[in-house]
């Protein structure tokens, strides 16, 4: 039997600074939940079950945070699943949740997803080293670092392009008011001027740290109807996977990537991305991960990705918008990141996403990856129902 | 929406401490191979891949990417993973199959719980702003519960450890089990406590295991076994975290879960997820398990209880007897969090 439809009923996020510190992990959570409750116009009662994610626990220092947040999450007495898929988590979740509708099971499930790196040391967490593993050493930067320098090399991007990126992305995100970096004033000149930190990774390059959570409400076919305005409905979900490391593999272009953007472009019925998607959040955590991701979803030929960033096209008003809210370059709650962007394309085709509302929006996709572009999970949301 | 059944189960065995990485590959590939070799499917006919594992019990951030490895996964697969007991993860998988987007799914558990102080690991399980601190380890907070069972006239020692001899003697029959013997309840209160009220034999050994579970829709998996153990009902529910505010000699979250799963009175074996004696007789009682149920013929978590995947097992556990022919209906249960806070019950039937 075929899936039930499933629909974004409405979004919360906190706003997003380096250290909550004004606020414990329940009361962070909260601020998402409640937005998310209030925007969706959903109480409690009807909540049926919850779904939070997360990165690694040590980012907390918490084990299982979920369990003790139960009280705050209003669980008790209710189905509470925890997803835990890496940098992929915010998305992941969301797409768990969306399987309790799509299964038939649920009719309203709240989900959530939430960083508070404040609350222990993250560089501690991922420094860990296992024996027989090869140790990362350098932070996600210097990780990614050699991808980014290989893309450089293979597709002859000129060297500004990841300026491009950063400077479009921080004005964006001058225009959300839950983003953590709002600068109106960046340029393209004052990010090439910023310290080199990975080369070829310069400090404005790079996603900040941040605490943060954000939530959604979703619900099944007639709820989503009920949404005044319109809901955001779920046309196409994608998860892959891959492992970190073998002899071949294409870390610059990953095959989970394609594979998960091909599986998730078929079920939403697009033959051609770049025309029929209106906007899309990607998850670009260091400037040049937007022209790669352009071409690992199919949106641009390969090679050919920073080519449409250079037109200026995915600025507000070019061809395909991307990350219009300012994306992970603003704000990166990491846990949260991937259901920002989940979410922030939800809310185009909602025409709630205020002063960075793509005019027009109709069909926007999600993006999150995570682990050494590992984990892939996406999906295409719309304001239309799916085959109508 | 389609019926899900369990078409093959396999367990590494359990044991105080493997000599392998945290990552549980070293547990896994054999019983991958076997849970190929039980239902004749391989890594590529896989729609969905599902594990419960946790980086704190694993020491390090991360550490299910690695047991990736154990798959071999590339081509890319669909994957996910639950940062809880295995049998949460078979939820997720159990959603993919009804919801017809994949017809077979490999949910797998693993845990090294050797590589830590595991009753101190799991006090970081508490809120961390006003009880952690306090490092009220796993076994203090069951012994509170215990207690508050003994002085209300719930349970006595003898009744804990009548629990603990059936569970050593059936455990002698099972090939996997950690802990087993012939005893009797006397012999077992002549040991001194451990934590005031429990004695060693209330408190489930320190494991290193791992578990896999292979799922099929139900016109799937007629093809692959001759007696398919058809998920009918499976729900799951969480109690407050409030350790002085519930009533820890019962436990709500399974009455909710049972009958949503639709337990009823229908059933010939129940394998239940008690890390300790007491919590066996909170979670029958629960379920409403009368006395003609036969309650853990594996033995049951107190008789090896692999962190991560113990859960899972109790539904591999209770399919096997209806894949083996041994049993028409049976209900498996899986626990989570300190003093049961977290409980999740499968209904099976042959199908």
């Amino acid at each position: 039997m075929a899936k039930q439809l499933a629909a974004v009923l409405g979004t919360g996020q906190t706003h997003h600074r380096a250290k909550r510190t004004d606020v414990s992990m329940p009361g962070l959570l909260r601020e998402a939940v409640d937005r998310a409750l209030a925007d969706a116009q959903v109480d409690w009662p009807e909540i049926d079950a919850v779904v939070l994610g997360k990165a690694p626990d040590m980012f907390e220092g918490v084990m299982m945070p979920e369990l003790f947040l139960a009280d705050a999450l209003g669980a008790n007495g209710k189905p509470l699943l925890r997803v835990h898929t890496a940098g992929s988590v915010g998305g992941s979740t969301a797409l768990v949740a969306a399987s309790l509708i799509q299964a038939g099971v649920h009719r309203k499930v709240l989900t959530v997803a939430f960083e508070k790196q404040s609350e222990s040391n993250a560089m501690w967490a991922l420094s860990i080293l296992p024996p027989f593993q090869m140790p990362v050493g350098a932070g996600a930067g210097g990780y990614f670092a050699p991808h980014v320098r290989s893309y450089l090399r293979r597709s002859g991007a000129p060297e500004h392009v990841g300026a491009i990126v950063a400077a479009k992305d921080r004005r964006n995100g001058a225009l959300n008011p839950f983003a953590h970096l709002r600068q109106p004033d960046i340029t393209v000149e004052s990010v090439r001027a910023s310290q080199m930190l990975w080369d070829p990774i310069r400090y404005d390059e790079t996603c900040p740290s941040s605490d943060g959570a954000c939530a959604m409400v979703l619900g099944d076919e007639s709820s989503g109807d009920a949404v005044e305005g319109g809901a955001a409905w779920i046309h196409a979900t994608a998860m892959r996977t891959e492992p970190t490391t073998f002899a071949g593999r294409d870390q610059v272009n990953p095959q989970a990537g394609r594979d998960a953007a091909a599986a998730l472009w078929k079920e939403a019925g697009i033959t051609d991305p770049l025309s029929q998607v209106d906007t899309a959040e990607i998850y670009v955590p260091f400037s040049w991960f937007e022209p790669m991701w352009l071409e690992n979803l199919g949106f641009m030929a390969e090679g050919e990705g920073w080519k449409l960033t250079e037109a200026g096209e995915t600025a507000l008003g070019g061809r395909l918008p991307v990350n219009p809210s300012g994306g992970v370059l603003s704000s990166n709650p990491i846990g949260a990141s991937g259901m920002l962007r989940f979410s922030e394309a939800a809310k185009q085709v909602m025409g709630r996403a205020g002063d960075y509302q793509v005019d027009g929006a109709r069909t926007a996709l999600g993006h999150a990856y995570g682990g050494g572009s590992q984990y892939f999970s996406m999906w295409v949301v719309g304001s239309a129902k799916p085959g109508s | 929406m389609t019926e899900v059944a369990v078409v093959g189960f396999a367990q590494s065995p359990n044991v105080r401490r493997t000599q392998g990485t945290t990552n549980g590959v070293e547990m896994l590939v054999p019983i991958f191979t076997e849970v190929f070799e039980q239902t004749g499917l391989s890594t590529k006919d896989i729609g969905f891949w599902c594990s419960g594992s946790s980086d704190y019990l694993a020491g390090r951030a991360f550490s299910f990417i690695a047991a990736v490895d154990a798959i071999g996964a590339f081509p890319p697969i669909h994957e996910s993973h639950v940062e809880m007991d295995a049998a949460w993860a078979l939820y997720e998988a159990w959603l993919k199959i009804r919801m017809g987007e994949v017809d077979t799914a490999l949910v797998y558990g693993f845990g090294k719980s050797s590589a830590g102080q595991l009753r101190r690991v799991l006090a970081l399980q508490l809120d961390p702003y006003v009880v952690a601190p306090l490092w009220p380890d796993s076994i203090s907070v069951a012994g509170i519960q215990a207690r508050m069972g003994l002085d209300s006239g719930r349970w006595s020692e003898q009744d804990l450890a009548e629990v603990a001899a059936r569970s050593r003697r059936d455990a002698a029959g099972n090939p996997f089990a950690q802990v087993s013997g012939d005893t009797d309840a006397a012999t077992l209160l002549d040991a001194p406590v451990v934590a005031d009220p429990l004695r060693a034999h209330d408190i489930a050994p320190v494991t290193d295991g791992a578990a896999v579970i292979v799922l099929a829709s139900a016109e799937r998996a007629r093809d692959l076994v001759e007696r398919p153990a058809v998920v009918t009902g499976i729900d799951h529910r969480v109690d407050s975290p409030a350790l002085g505010s519930r009533d820890l000699t019962r436990s709500p979250s399974t009455e909710l879960a049972g009958r949503a799963a639709g337990v009823g009175t229908d059933v010939d074996i129940a394998e239940l997820h008690a890390p300790f004696t007491h919590q066996e007789l909170i979670v029958r009682d629960a379920l409403g398990l009368g006395d003609g149920v036969r309650v853990n013929p594996s033995g049951g978590a107190l008789t090896g209880n692999p962190m991560f995947s113990a859960g899972l097992v109790r539904i591999g556990e209770a399919a096997r007897q209806i894949l083996a022919g041994n049993a028409r209906r049976t209900v498996a249960h899986a626990t989570s969090g300190p003093a049961l806070q977290q409980n999740l019950v499968a209904v099976l039937e042959r199908g």
